[in-house]
């Protein structure tokens, strides 16, 4: 019951922010959303599923690219737009899935990094076409295509704020659906799933190919909140900072990777601003959450709930 | 070469223990920078290289025996986040300490020269690596091979607990293991640092090739280290030459073939 | 029915092993440690594949599918080391196995009703199998033996038709053994058990048919009494007595 509440609590406090925030914290406040959605598609594969990905910022950047570069070319049409970019992204993890999943394990890890990496190298190089390490600066929001306009920051925080409820919604969907305990099953046992009679691999590339996607939609709000893209969405820095917002948070929790990516996002925001060693900051955080914090907040929270009478 | 240095000793850790160290990258550099701090201190090249070695391999072993000891076993995430968070932090104290601009170690004066063989003209120092790494790598596949320790070492990997009731002390040799592929990253450093220099972001650059020889080469195998280290070596440097843009795609054919083929690698253990 | 006959040659493990079990029966597959016992339910599940030979399951050639189909096909496996689901609960761990058999696994949405009735079939079966007071419980709380019990009923949860249980006993107290080899004996009549054991009272109690195996090979093959008094079996279990 004390959960209910609470979510009911941060719900109101979401949609009633921009009333009491300055312009910038609704802005933070936008990009926890718009990160949180990444950290929850990463979480569907890596929390649920058991399989480590370290290049999941490759469908975001993918995406953000994909709009990136069709709206500084002047097609300002938001469903134009944002559909290829998911497009993009899902052909993505699906062709990188199919690779990728071949292995387990170790291998997996590398082998998602290297993919990503690939990608970054090709962003970075490219220059005549992504503008390598300059990026792409002046993305337009879309002009046509909704009946508002998202210039405003605002109402482009309301429009996250949907996207992230509904982002919600769908994951709590599939992980009660048969085939999302199937996954959790393929976390605990592969062996066991196989001999009851799933096919895991099917299991395993159709929760990579839709997390890929979610990604894919994080990284369309991402560029446009941002109007830039650059290959630091596509870098291993990135990943594993996703990585480290759903550790952090909690993984395997519907709302841990939300926790994760308002907590680095804050902590970011607040470090950066007294020093440049965010990065050490960030590594320290690592260490720590590995040995200390293994279930993330959410699992801390969870202790604490369980000694409380 | 150099590939095959960090390869071996990213296989070798890997091999052993099951643990993915993704600060390999960051033994590398910093190995680099340590010499040349000891080198701008000493003005001696020998003594900086082997100080670089020295650090990283106490570096490497305070790791494994005060953090990675901690972690579940055969669990590759929570490793795989350790292990990162060390790359980030040693990046990024190196960055601190050292700068952004890229640097080098200066070179051997005696290999400074180029050298005629036959009708080839070859930098010195190019071939002493290769010499070197040659070296490194007969000495590796003799001790696995051949000695009581590869003996020990390869009853470790099998099953930890039987060979730990047999009076091989496991403990000290993860450690020891752990040490030597660290050594290996750093050597690769230090001998690289006069020919390709230290810059941040060598760290991630390194790390990632070092996992394509091994996707392609197979974990857990050296002879999988040499071959993918060479193939990769090869295939890297012609792609800089002639798509200098898409460099990265070179790398990215033989590892995604490797993968529909043969997803264990060349000569994958497991 | 006519299960199966196999031949594998070159696996080490497995050598040149030609076996036909009916249907029903139940047939004890002994033999001491290393004898390719495992190895065999490895290639029958097809966890492994063999270098030569096939394996029929009720007259169909099954030697290529993949694991998952042959357990669609109605293969059920428990392992010699608990393969459970850790952190999941004794209730959602039947619930799986019970979901894997059904036909609409790979569904997103399901309505409720479809999701009820299975959820109730794993209820039965915790009850019918006295371990409903546990169903709450993560797996990786239980104590070894209820830990075997719960492998026993993901096997059995999915329906099979044919039950490769590998060393069900092992590492299990006397009365625990009693427990499993009781669970075992109430198995439904139709269903074919094929059990690796390295207990001889165990198995000379449940089997119909045994078969011996030894460094691969099939040794002998014929009912309880015959093989009793085979010598040759007598010598490698006396000349090379390894019980845990």
């Amino acid at each position: 019951m004390k959960s209910a509440v609470a979510l009911v609590v941060v719900a109101l406090a979401l949609t009633l922010a921009p009333l009491g925030l300055t312009s910038y914290q609704l802005g933070l406040l936008t990009k926890m959303l718009i990160l949180a959605v990444f950290a929850m598609s990463l979480n569907l594969i890596l929390g649920y599923g058991g399989l480590p990905s370290l290049g999941h910022a490759a469908y975001f950047g993918v995406a953000a690219y994909t709009v990136g570069l069709l709206a500084r070319r002047g097609f300002d049409n938001f469903w134009l737009d944002f559909g290829a970019g998911l497009i993009v992204a899902t052909a993505t993890a699906a062709l990188f899935g199919s690779l990728a999943l071949r292995t387990r394990g170790a291998y997996l890890l590398m082998i998602t990094l290297a993919l990503a990496q690939v990608l970054w190298g090709i962003a970075f190089g490219w220059r005549s076409f992504t503008g390598g390490d300059d990026g792409l600066p002046g993305v337009p929001r879309p002009a046509a295509g909704l009946p508002w306009s998202l210039a405003d920051g605002v109402r482009f925080h309301y429009f996250v704020l949907v996207v992230f409820a509904l982002t919600i919604a769908f994951l709590w969907l599939v992980i009660r659906s048969p085939f999302g305990r199937a996954l959790i099953g393929i976390r605990e046992s592969e062996r066991r799933m196989e001999v009851l009679g799933y096919n895991t691999w099917a299991h395993k590339y159709a929760a990579f190919v839709v997390a890929g996607a979610l990604a894919g939609v994080s990284g369309n709000l991402y560029v446009y909140y941002n109007g830039f893209v650059s290959p630091a969405y596509l870098s291993v820095v990135f990943s594993a900072t996703c990585l480290i917002m759903v550790s952090l948070g909690g993984a395997g929790t519907l709302l841990g990777p939300a926790l994760g990516s308002a907590a680095i996002v804050f902590l970011e925001n607040v470090i950066s601003a007294y020093t440049q060693r965010w990065l050490l900051v960030l590594g320290v955080i690592y260490v720590g959450v590995t040995l200390f914090a293994p279930a993330g907040l959410m699992g801390l929270m969870r202790r604490r709930a369980r000694r409380a009478p | 070469m150099l590939l095959f240095l960090l390869a071996a000793g990213l296989s070798l850790i890997f091999g052993l223990m099951r643990i993915l160290n993704l600060a390999h990258g960051s033994y590398y550099l910093l190995g680099a920078y340590i010499a040349l701090s000891v080198v701008e201190a000493t003005g001696n090249l020998a003594v900086g290289m082997l100080a670089g070695v020295a650090a990283v391999v106490g570096l490497g072993v305070t790791m494994e025996r005060v953090f990675l000891r901690r972690l579940p076993r055969h669990e590759e995430l929570p490793q795989a986040l350790l292990t990162f968070g060390f790359l980030l932090i040693v990046g990024d104290v190196s960055l601190w300490i050292w700068g952004g601009a890229p640097q080098s170690l200066p070179k051997p004066d005696m290999l400074a020269a180029s050298v005629r063989l036959g009708p080839l003209v070859f930098p010195s120092y190019r071939l002493f690596l290769i010499v070197v790494g040659a070296l490194v790598g007969a000495a590796l596949w003799f001790l696995q091979e051949r000695t009581k320790l590869g003996a020990m070492v390869r009853a470790a990997i099998d099953d930890a607990e039987i060979a730990q009731a047999c009076g091989i002390n496991v403990s000290l040799l993860s450690t020891s293991v752990f040490g030597v592929g660290a050594a290996l990253a750093a050597l690769g450093g230090v001998m690289a640092g006069p020919v390709l220099g230290m810059y941040p972001g060598a760290d991630f650059e390194v790390l990632l090739l070092a996992f394509v020889v091994v996707i392609v080469g197979g974990l857990g195998s050296l002879k999988g280290a040499f071959v993918g280290g060479v193939l990769v070596g090869c295939l890297d440097n012609f792609g800089k030459a002639l798509f200098p843009e898409l460099a990265y795609f070179t790398i990215f054919a033989p590892m995604a073939v490797i993968l529909a083929v043969r997803p264990a690698g060349l000569f994958g253990v497991r | 029915m006519d299960r199966l006959t196999y031949d594998f040659g070159g696996l080490r493990a497995v050598d040149d092993v030609t076996l036909a079990v009916g249907g029903g029966e139940r047939r004890v597959i002994l033999g001491p440690n290393g004898a390719g016992k495992t190895t065999l339910f490895n290639l029958v599940t097809g966890l492994l594949s063999p270098v030569a030979g096939t394996i029929q399951l009720f007259g169909d050639d099954v030697t290529t599918l993949s694991p998952y189909r042959r357990a669609r096909l109605g293969l059920g496996r428990t392992f010699q080391i608990n393969t459970l689901f850790p952190r999941l609960t004794v209730l959602e761990s039947v619930l799986l196995a019970v979901q894997g058999a059904d036909a609409a696994r790979f569904s997103l949405w399901r309505p409720r009703s479809v999701y009820r009735h299975l959820e109730q079939r794993a209820q039965d079966l915790l009850a019918e199998w006295n371990l409903a007071d546990r169903r709450d419980v993560p797996t990786r709380e239980l104590s070894y033996g209820e830990q075997r019990q719960v492998e026993l009923l993901l096997a059995l949860a999915g329906r099979p038709r044919v039950l490769l249980l590998d060393e069900p006993t092992a590492g299990l107290s006397t009365v625990e053994t009693a427990a499993v080899v009781g669970m075992i004996q109430r198995f439904p009549r139709d269903v074919t058990v094929l059990l690796i054991e390295h207990d001889m009272d165990v198995a000379l109690t449940l089997a119909e048919r045994v078969t011996v195996m030894h460094q691969g090979r099939v040794l002998a093959d014929g009912t309880r009494d015959e093989v009793r008094a085979d010598a040759r079996v007598t010598e490698i279990y006396l000349g090379s007595d390894d019980q845990p």
